[in-house]
């Protein structure tokens, strides 16, 4: 009788199938999976010891770099968090502004997890269709946070900056546009023999499977089972809106797919139905006051000329636009321990410049009770949760989060194992896996 | 003496045109993709600031793999490791040798057959060189002391195996309506017409089965999406992993001359070659009775446009499902091959040759 051996193939950390930095260490027997051990922690950057280390509000900067693909779900998970732990409520308004931006987020991500997997089957020109997509919503997003990648856009709170005059309108419109991406790339898809043959009863696990391992998100709704943070403990207004939670029922790759284009679909209705409640503000932007610069603002302060100060507005660079006092306590809620003044009071008088110190001083901060908190909200790859340890000083005393790729990754051997090399790249791709996020 | 003349700058001139549209493929494989994926393109490389809409790239691509260092990795097979390229480009090249860009020109009362190679067994020729291409890819892939390598040249020569016979078995068609594996009088009879003189006797038109076949075949032949299996650049990179330099830029060139070649092919099996409807030797007959004389050589070179025209457009037509379509699975692709194009080959010799009986030739 003749021997075989199986081969062990490493692949990763720098291998094209593996965005992000990871290992996988097959063991092949000809070009069927036999056993797969995954080695991660290429990208671990000590999230949670670097949080413990600095103050609350200079948390958010490193949030941004969990799931880069979406950084302002983790905006906003980290700040719901922190209030409440401190207990705070915020304005509606606020509320809308970060509910767009979440989903507007969750669009990016599944465009960039679509995409990814076709251009690594071999359709290049959906990936690039997807990308383009992606840039309109981008475009959007930078143009109210003023970044495309590391935003920091939410504060404990609130928001940093209101929405622009006309966001609304610019909105609708790439909203269609990206519809008709997603039409196009459907067209390509879904329907697409070669497509389907690659992708069904491919890397498939099932619902019991799925909940042991933890695996939440559209991995876990592929299985069939409806598991949506977002209506199984409401968060911001989420409860005021209509959308569904699309679910599969093999746990396949083609499902995951199918789920993933649906949510899109339904993000993209959350978004319109958050134009239609959102509450005014005064985006209108009337200058009734005096417009200066902040410079002269500040120079004129400093020298006590401050009688008609309290009337006018400042005009700020464009990384602050939008928190000026005008549109202050529409996005923020009034508490002055937990947030920074307007820029006006800032430099204007010695109340406000004392409550900015106040907030942004080492050994001052925010400083919440003693207590512990965790908070889940449904990032775009499944539960995204912080747990926050306060003991009652400046800077959390512990932080964990909770990565939505984590048990996916765990679970994935579980996928992989039986199935050809080949899958390995669309069972992958399927995961999203953001490496920032997994390793933290 | 002037024969060998001839020949040689058949031959020359044959090798020129064909190596240089391989490498205007580079350029023309990035601005279709550009234009498919609202995208600009190459359009950097200039030269005194003509930029000639990206042209340059080709070029200045040739440059950089010439001036790369040329790794050859431990424990890799040397001789082999640096055969294999040569081995994919030459039997790639070769197979134009057989392949008529034109009819018969006379020049002098000489009478020249514009095919490098008047061979009488040209089908047979090519379809031997192709497969003979299938070394370079083997060899590269086993000789090159890596897993990835090892996998891609081994879907290389699994691939390769299964379509190649399919692709013999679908021309079986054309051959045996045509009578003859010679290209050039192949041509030559698909200058006759059907149905009143209305349609040209085009291998695609009494042959469309196995045109389909022939043409998914000789897609997987190349290499090229949906069958990128050997290369599959995001699963197993393929099976030209551990080159670099020109030894990587001949593999590559061996794919687009690969691609010009299927072209060339489908244009001359059915789409008749140099035959331009309606012209005959002397000029134009057309069916509603229009004559319109013309001499040897402008007939000659409409023939030869005619030919490069078809080239284009098929290579035009491979390169739209290359930027289209998502890759096989090696499961798959196996099973296409061999459980479904093989049989319907099959069915489609039989059928063809019963038709043929019954209608008595």
């Amino acid at each position: 009788m003749t021997q075989t051996r199986s081969m062990l193939l490493n692949v990763g950390p720098s291998h094209p199938a593996m965005h992000g930095v990871i290992r996988m260490i097959m063991e092949l027997d000809g070009e069927k999976i036999k056993g797969v051990d995954i080695e991660m922690g290429y990208l671990h950057r000590a999230f949670e010891k670097m949080c413990e280390t600095v103050m609350y509000t200079q948390c958010f900067p490193y949030t941004d770099r969990l799931n880069y693909v979406s950084p302002l779900i983790n905006n906003v998970g980290f700040a719901l968090t922190v209030e409440k732990l401190l207990g705070i409520d915020i304005p509606e308004r606020a509320k809308y502004i970060r509910v767009i931006m979440s989903e507007i987020s969750r669009v990016t991500d599944h465009l960039t997890c679509v995409g990814a997997s076709a251009m690594e089957l071999g359709a290049m020109s959906v990936f690039l269709y997807m990308i383009k997509a992606r840039e309109f919503l981008w475009e959007l997003v930078e143009e109210i946070t003023g970044a495309r990648l590391t935003i920091s856009y939410v504060r404990i709170g609130g928001v940093k900056a209101d929405l622009t005059k006309g966001f609304a309108d610019k909105a609708f419109g790439k909203i269609a546009d990206v519809r008709k991406v997603l039409i196009e790339a459907d067209e390509l898809l879904s329907r697409n023999r070669i497509f389907i043959d690659r992708m069904k009863n491919i890397g498939k696990i099932s619902a019991e499977d799925a909940i042991a391992y933890g695996v939440t998100g559209p991995f876990l709704r592929a299985t069939g089972v409806a598991y949506d943070v977002r209506k199984s403990n409401p968060y911001l207004i989420y409860d005021k809106l209509d959308f569904e939670v699309p679910v599969g029922s093999t746990g396949d790759n083609l499902d995951r797919y199918f789920v993933r284009m649906a949510e899109m679909e339904q993000s993209l209705r959350i978004i319109e139905q958050c134009f239609q409640q959102i509450p005014d503000g005064p985006i209108a932007g009337d200058l009734s006051g005096v417009v200066i610069p902040a410079a002269q603002m500040v120079d004129r302060a400093k020298m006590g000329q401050t009688e008609d100060l309290i009337e006018d507005e400042v005009n700020l660079d464009p990384t602050l636009q939008g928190s000026t006092r005008k549109y202050h306590d529409a996005i923020n809620a009034n508490k002055k321990d937990v947030v920074l003044p307007a820029k006006e009071n800032t430099y204007g008088n010695i109340e406000g410049l004392m409550n900015h110190f106040k907030l942004v001083m080492y050994g001052h901060g925010i400083k919440p009770p003693i207590g512990e908190v965790y908070f889940p909200v449904e990032g775009a790859n499944g539960e995204l949760g912080f747990y926050i340890v306060s003991d009652g000083r400046d800077h959390p005393w512990r932080v964990r989060v909770h990565p939505p790729c984590f048990p996916i990754m765990a679970a994935l051997p579980k996928c992989l194992i039986g199935d050809m090399m080949a899958d390995l790249v669309p069972t992958f791709g399927s995961v999203n896996m953001i490496a920032g996020e997994l390793d933290r | 003496m002037n024969d060998l003349l001839i020949k040689f700058i058949l031959s020359a001139g044959t090798l020129f045109i064909m190596f240089n549209i391989a490498g205007l493929l580079t350029w023309v494989e990035r601005k279709q993709s550009a234009v498919m994926q609202d995208r600009i393109g190459a359009n950097r490389a200039s030269i005194f600031g003509m930029k000639a809409m990206g042209m340059f790239h080709a070029l200045a691509d040739v440059l950089k793999m010439l001036s790369k260092e040329e790794f050859i990795p431990e424990g890799a097979n040397k001789f082999l490791f640096n055969i294999a390229p040569y081995l994919s480009v030459t039997f790639a090249l070769v197979g134009f040798a057989a392949i008529p860009i034109g009819g018969e020109l006379v020049l002098n009362g000489h009478s020249i057959q514009l095919q490098a190679a008047n061979l009488n067994i040209a089908l047979i020729f090519i379809f031997a060189m192709m497969s003979m291409g299938v070394y370079g890819v083997v060899l590269a892939g086993f000789s090159s002391n890596n897993n990835y390598a090892f996998l891609g040249g081994m879907r290389g020569a699994a691939q390769m195996i299964a379509y190649e016979i399919t692709m013999g078995a679908a021309i079986m068609g054309v051959i045996m309506v045509f009578n003859t594996i010679d290209m050039q009088a192949l041509d030559r009879a698909q200058g006759a017409y059907m149905l009143g003189g209305w349609l040209p006797k085009w291998g695609i038109f009494v042959q469309p089965l196995s045109f389909l076949l022939f043409f998914t075949a000789a897609t997987a032949e190349t290499k090229r999406t949906p069958f990128d299996l050997p290369e599959g650049e995001s699963e197993i990179i393929g099976y030209f992993v551990e080159y670099s330099g020109m030894k990587f830029g001949m593999f590559f060139l061996a794919d687009l001359v690969e691609t010009v070649l299927v072209a060339a092919l489908m244009a001359t099996l059915f789409f008749g070659g140099w035959q331009v409807p309606y012209l005959h030797a002397d000029g134009f007959y057309f069916p509603w009775g229009g004559h319109m004389a013309m001499a040897n050589l402008p007939v000659v070179i409409l023939g030869v446009l005619s030919f490069f025209f078809k080239v284009a457009l098929f290579i035009w037509f491979l390169m739209a499902v290359r930027w289209t379509l998502p890759r096989f699975r090696y499961d798959q692709l196996m099973n296409l091959g061999w459980k479904i194009l093989l049989p319907i080959s099959l069915i489609n010799i039989a059928v063809t040759a019963v038709v043929i009986t019954l209608l008595g030739r």
